[in-house]
């Protein structure tokens, strides 16, 4: 197989494996804690590290999710104590594992090629250098079966547990009161975020895992209601930039990873701006139109209350209503004609009068609003 | 005691001390704004968020002064808090995800443009790899007074906002039926401290540097509830430990500067945590002692609810 195509291999796999946990992520507000993760597993690798003393043995790995699922627990530890925040209590407790890490790294490690750049940057092209060969044969890149595993086990976690991590996530007392532990589906799911992590930061940096696990899931989480189609449509765009991402940094010959961070925020920005009924335009065109409805039913209300009573002249001039609404002029001659072409007010000697159309809508938005 | 005493006439731990313990007094003042806003991890992003921001400085303007890449810093601290800002306004994307999602985006950026500038040929990135991961050891008597005068307008802007400030972080809506514009004060207050993260960068680095802004304040809130107390405790901590780690890391061979300033920052965190009067977990345990023993006392059974 050829290198381009396997680093593609492997930044989807990467791509959907990280995708599926950041959705419940994203949707328990914990997108943060996977930056946290990322960073203490380097914790996590050292100390294994001082037990093996072999960079390849899979006992490192071993650590690092461990440290992950301890980084949580730590976190949790501290913000239940009420005393400081949730994100407080993130700030606090990465940074420090961190340290503790770096310090040991250039204390008692610095002969051994374990350094900051390589866990924190990672870089995708020369995964295909690590060959898997069994028998003597090449079956491809090493890492395309790592990440697979990986994406299998996430799949089959998510598929398996589907509805407790959905109760769990939306309800968790709701989930407490039917039987199931919010705790255990919580650490089931830190587990897999940190086993995903470790797996993935291989590949991509550890930095980067963050981008493809908020990223896309927040991406669907502008363009869909539903869970399932969310995990879907996040596994999609994950592949999506990765591939999107590898094309870029090939025509480009800048590094892989960060241009698939990149085409991650391009694309979000995308959706950002155009999504149907939740991106900036249409939030934006809805504001709008809110704000003119809300404008209108104002000035009608406004107009029933003084109509045919002895202030109306004060009240319901053309001049008058300004002072009255605290509007611009231009802009009350602006809704009076709004109101005059849907046919609910009709001018007559500069004063503004309802119709018996308008007298009606009135009393039916009355009613919506308030006849409750 | 000598090679303490040796230690803190030397001219090179001098600067790098004083450097350290301005930043710690600088992110110490601003950070206890941060905390009680719930920003705390604004820090973590504005710091990612720097790195392309320093690279397009360097090749833009082709210089390496700090100044240039600190400006270049800014700018792209300040370009990725608005669009936190901005997406959580218009979306229902909550403030952490915006915040995960930009910081890591801009980060990818930044190691892109980074790759960029290492094909420029008579190129040398070199002094750009400290922004990520700090050297508080290659401080320069000139960043000093760069620090110092952005600390003496940063604290000289708190001083003069402070009643601003104080209004809009524990009553936001309060201030703005006052007639203050919270959109504007968000956005000094955001200002500031982008610019007190991006000062620290070159110190602690991009990944510290959050720690350095919230730890001091976290610290600190344990032992007051009085908001002037704890920005200059904050502050206090903050220069207190710059001091301690530049000392540990001088005295103990091959113990980064950095790392050595937040672990410290951090155990004063975990002795406020545990023994802040009134408040810390010891003095909640003991509490919890003692009501259990007067309601026995009182006559309450055993069993009854204790908590």
């Amino acid at each position: 197989m050829l290198p381009q195509v396997e680093i593609q291999i492997i930044a989807v796999i990467v791509a959907v494996a990280c995708a599926l946990p950041g959705t419940f992520l994203v949707l328990r507000k914990m997108s943060m804690m996977s930056d946290s993760i990322t960073h203490t597993i380097l914790l996590g690798i050292v100390l294994a590290f001082f037990v093996t003393h072999d960079l390849s043995s899979p006992l490192l790995i071993a650590g690092a999710a461990l440290m992950g699922v301890v980084t949580v627990w730590l976190t949790e530890m501290l913000s239940r104590t009420r005393l400081l925040a949730e994100d407080a209590a993130i700030g606090v407790v990465f940074p420090l594992l961190f340290s503790i890490a770096i310090i040991l790294i250039t204390r008692y490690a610095g002969s051994v090629h374990l350094d900051t750049d390589s866990v924190l940057l990672g870089e995708l092209a020369f995964a295909p250098f690590d060959r898997m060969i069994i028998g003597g044969t090449d079956i491809g890149a090493k890492a395309i079966y790592t990440t697979g595993i990986l994406l299998l086990i996430n799949l089959a976690a998510i598929i398996i547990f589907f509805k407790e991590l959905k109760v769990a996530t939306f309800d968790p007392m709701l989930a407490a009161v039917l039987g199931f532990s919010p705790a255990l589906v919580h650490y089931g799911l830190m587990t897999l975020v940190s086993l995903t992590t470790v797996g993935a930061f291989q590949a991509v940096g550890s930095v980067l895992v963050v981008a493809f696990m908020i990223g896309p899931p927040v991406t669907a989480y502008l363009l869909t209601d539903n869970l399932k189609h969310m995990l879907i449509l996040s596994g999609i765009i994950g592949a999506v930039n990765g591939i999107l991402g590898y094309q870029a940094a090939a025509l480009l010959d800048v590094s892989i990873a960060g241009s698939m961070a990149v085409v991650t925020g391009l694309v979000f920005l995308l959706v950002f701006v155009f999504a149907p009924h939740r991106g900036l335009i249409s939030s934006l065109l809805r504001r709008r139109k809110q704000k003119l409805e809300f404008a209108k039913m104002t000035l009608l209300f406004h107009l029933y209350n003084h109509a045919d009573s002895e202030e109306e002249a004060s009240e319901c001039g053309v001049d008058t209503i300004p002072a009255q609404l605290h509007w611009e002029s231009a802009y009350t001659v602006k809704m009076i004609r709004f109101l005059e072409r849907d046919g609910y007010v009709q001018l007559l000697d500069g004063l503004a009068k309802l119709t018996e159309n308008g007298r009606n809508a009135s009393i039916q938005n009355y009613n919506a609003l308030f006849s409750r | 005691m000598d090679s303490v005493l040796a230690l803190f006439s030397d001219y090179t731990f001098q600067t790098v001390a004083l450097g350290s313990a301005l930043l710690g007094l600088i992110s110490g003042v601003l950070g206890s704004f941060a905390v009680l806003r719930k920003q705390s991890l604004l820090g973590d992003g504005v710091s990612h968020s720097a790195l392309p921001g320093v690279v397009m400085a360097f090749v833009l303007l082709g210089s390496k002064n700090t100044e240039v890449l600190l400006l270049g810093a800014l700018l792209s601290g300040l370009l990725a808090t608005l669009l936190i800002v901005g997406v959580v306004r218009h979306t229902r994307v909550k403030f952490d995800s915006a915040l995960a999602l930009v910081m890591s985006v801009f980060f990818g950026l930044g190691l892109v443009l980074l790759t960029y500038v290492q094909k420029i040929p008579n190129s040398n990135q070199a002094g750009l790899k400290r922004f990520i991961f700090g050297q508080a050891s290659t401080l320069l008597q000139r960043d000093i007074v760069l620090m110092t005068i952005c600390g003496l307008i940063l604290l000289a802007l708190v001083l003069l906002f402070w009643k601003e400030f104080k209004l809009f972080t524990f009553d936001a809506d309060f201030a703005q039926s006052l007639g203050f514009s919270p959109k504007k004060l968000n956005l000094l207050l955001s200002f500031m401290i982008v610019l007190a993260i991006i000062i620290g960068l070159q110190t602690v680095g991009v990944i510290l540097m959050s720690a350095m802004l919230i730890t001091p304040a976290v610290a600190a809130r344990q032992w007051t509830n009085k908001l002037w107390v704890m920005v200059t405790l904050s502050a206090l901590l903050g220069a207190v430990s710059g001091i301690a780690g530049t000392a540990a890391s001088s005295l103990v061979p091959k113990l980064p500067t950095g790392p050595a300033i937040v672990v410290c920052v951090s155990l004063i965190v975990i002795v406020s945590v545990l023994f802040s009067p009134g408040r810390g977990v010891l003095h909640r345990i003991y509490q919890q002692r003692k009501n259990r023993i007067l309601y026995r006392l009182e006559g309450g059974g055993t069993d009854a609810p204790t908590s």
